[in-house]
């Protein structure tokens, strides 16, 4: 959005309700087991997640955080409701077409990295285009560029067993981001860093969910990490019991700062991820 | 995605070794011990490849080449009438005893052959001349003759012993393919093995014949034996009617058989489970390649290639065990081996089969993984 002050022209972020959506949950409601044991994990939930927003989604253990995000990376199907993701109803395609719309539009970050240990960081950052087909040497070369942007551009040859957590994470986001995806699902991503490299990782992840394109979904229990948020939707018991906007500033004044990353991020958005109709 | 696959493969070596030996020991096992058994049967039917003629006539009742059982010695003749036939000879064959001049006996198998044509003769002489086999009292023995007899310096060319009391003196000495008792073969004439042999109503072991140029040899082989009622066999037929014998009524099919399967069954064993394993331990690999957009198919497609590629190695590996060990075992004559393609074929075939089982049952594994594993810390 541009706005004119006083003679000068200046570039705003439109509030969160004012971008189009990247995820719409209507009525969600998904269950495991049956009789006796059947378990209600979502019970209704309803939630909007805009272009250009970090959401921060918190809770207690077993409130459904994990259900929720699997449901909205399209990896667990809903018993009832509507889920749209950019635009699209997921409930309504197939396994396949799932599962090919989930690598073309969305990166994942995982609370475990899960980096593949025999891979080099280049290597690891490169699977998800190798799985999209393209080859080999364009993919490491991209994932190069992509581990520069991260701060990383001297460990592309290393083995994660030889990365500290923090370095393993940030290979797991160049990964994740290396496909330009549109939606970054990330879940815990700071549970195994120690305080600071936590701070880094957020303060790539807040870097990349400036991008109007992109939205990012965070699940934490991390309340060092709530200022990084755009706003933050609270799940407990299947149910989303509130969403407010995230504090501007660290709820611990004894965690550092937010820190920028080792290098700069300009991170593009060429907009080539494909979205199936 | 075969890269990484590859990489997922040999990135975890403690995993890959034990594989690789699982599968390597599975194959050389197969192998060393088809070998083994397939060499032994190639003993047991040496008194008929030895000889190398196209036609064997014996009594119709005969289980194998060494089960002699003496036919009238008109039968030369009768086998001549046939059409087709051009040429037909006898042939003596029997178990013996020599003594030695220092008095050692030693079992032998006798062998009379036709004395104008010496057709059955030794294919390779180590020494001597086989015409010699005409001079009076000559004999030729083989190899194994000069080993079990007492060494090259009791058994040689000019040695002389006793068959049945009558005197006998090595004229030369033949390379033949061992033989399936491991009993020396001593060759002579027809007419004088018959003389050493004690005397029975029927002598004729065989009379050995050779189809005319033209005729089918199995059509020449059962003309025989419809006209002269004795029964007839090519080579083949004989060889394999002897190999059946073997297999029936020793234990060696059994005893073989038993380490073949136990050895398919080892090799099935480690590199199953080992494989699993190994798909187990990277399920949220699995997992988290799947949630970036990678298809069942596609990783179900790189576990076949995991474990085509170290089956496909761990053949090479076992089969170059096995024979390596063919090579510095099999020359001393000790051992039969015999490594051969159809063989190795099966092998192969068989490892396909165990590369399968194991990449199936990681396959299912793999179907029945939900990518939300990966949201599991």
């Amino acid at each position: 959005m541009t706005v004119e002050d006083k003679g000068t022209t200046a570039t705003v972020e439109p509030a969160a309700e004012e971008r189009p959506p990247a995820v719409r949950v209507r009525g969600v409601i998904k269950s495991f087991g049956s009789g006796d044991t059947k378990t209600t994990v979502l019970k209704g939930i309803d939630l909007d997640v805009s272009l250009g927003e970090l959401l921060l989604l918190v809770g207690e253990s077993g409130g459904g955080k994990t259900t929720l995000l699997s449901a909205i990376a399209g990896i667990l199907d809903v018993d009832e409701g509507q889920l749209d993701v950019l635009g699209v109803p997921l409930p309504l395609l197939s396994g396949a077409k799932k599962t090919k719309f989930r690598g073309q539009t969305m990166g994942f970050v995982y609370q475990q990295f899960n980096l593949l240990p025999a891979l080099t960081a280049a290597e690891n950052v490169a699977v998800p285009l190798l799985i999209h087909g393209r080859p080999r040497t364009e993919a490491v070369q991209k994932a190069r560029a992509m581990l520069e942007k991260v701060g990383l551009a001297d460990r592309t040859e290393f083995l994660p067993a030889n990365l500290s957590g923090g370095q393993q994470q940030r290979v797991a986001i160049a990964r994740a981001l290396v496909s330009e995806p549109r939606l970054l699902i990330c879940d815990e991503p700071t549970a195994a860093l120690d305080g600071e490299n936590g701070q880094k990782i957020m303060g790539i992840l807040r870097e990349v969910g400036r991008s109007p394109e992109r939205a990012v979904i965070v699940v934490t229990h991390d309340s060092r990490i709530f200022h990084f948020g755009d706003r933050i939707a609270e799940l407990t018991d299947g149910h989303i019991v509130g969403i407010h906007d995230a504090p501007k500033a660290p709820l611990h004044p004894t965690v550092l700062a937010e820190p920028a990353p080792a290098k700069p991020l300009h991170l593009e958005d060429t907009g080539e991820s494909e979205v199936p109709s | 995605m075969h890269y990484v696959a590859l990489k997922m493969l040999f990135g975890d070596r403690a995993k890959y070794l034990m594989l690789l030996c699982g599968l390597a020991f599975a194959v050389m096992l197969i192998v060393q011990q088809g070998s083994i058994f397939w060499g032994l049967m190639l003993w047991s039917q040496s008194g008929i490849t030895n000889l190398n003629v196209d036609i064997w006539v014996a009594d119709p009742n005969i289980s194998q080449v060494e089960e002699v059982k003496p036919i009238a010695t008109t039968a030369v003749e009768r086998v001549r009438t046939v059409p087709g036939v051009e040429w037909a000879v006898p042939l003596f064959k029997g178990v013996y005893r020599v003594r030695l001049a220092g008095g050692d006996y030693h079992r032998i198998s006798l062998v009379g052959l036709d004395a104008a044509t010496l057709i059955g003769r030794p294919a390779k002489l180590q020494e001597g001349r086989i015409e010699d086999l005409r001079t009076p009292d000559a004999v030729v023995v083989d190899q194994g003759a000069v080993q079990r007899m007492g060494g090259p310096d009791v058994i040689k060319v000019g040695t002389v012993f006793e068959i049945n009391d009558k005197r006998a003196r090595v004229v030369a000495i033949a390379n033949i393919q061992k033989d399936f008792q491991n009993i020396p073969s001593v060759y002579t004439t027809y007419e004088r093995a018959v003389a050493y042999a004690p005397p029975e109503r029927r002598m004729l072991s065989y009379v050995l014949a050779k189809a005319k140029a033209g005729e089918a040899v199995a059509d020449v082989t059962q003309r025989i034996a419809a006209q002269t009622r004795l029964g007839a066999f090519t080579q083949e037929e004989f060889g394999w009617k002897t190999i059946v014998w073997v297999l029936k009524n020793t234990g060696i099919g059994i005893n073989f058989g038993t380490t073949i399967v136990l050895g398919f069954l080892v090799g099935m064993a480690i590199a199953g489970q080992t494989f699993y394993l190994f798909t187990v331990e990277n399920l949220k690999q699995y997992g988290a390649l799947k949630a970036m957009g990678a298809s069942t198919f596609a990783l179900a497609r790189m576990i076949i290639l995991q474990a085509f590629t170290v089956g496909v190695i761990g053949y090479g590996v076992g089969v170059g065990l096995a024979t390596l060990f063919g090579l510095l075992a099999a020359p001393s004559g000790q051992l039969p081996f015999s490594e051969t393609w159809p063989l190795l074929g099966l092998v192969f075939v068989s490892l396909l089969g165990i590369c399968s089982f194991s990449a199936t049952i990681s396959i299912i594994k793999l179907i029945k993984l939900e990518p939300a594993i990966v949201f599991r810390g």
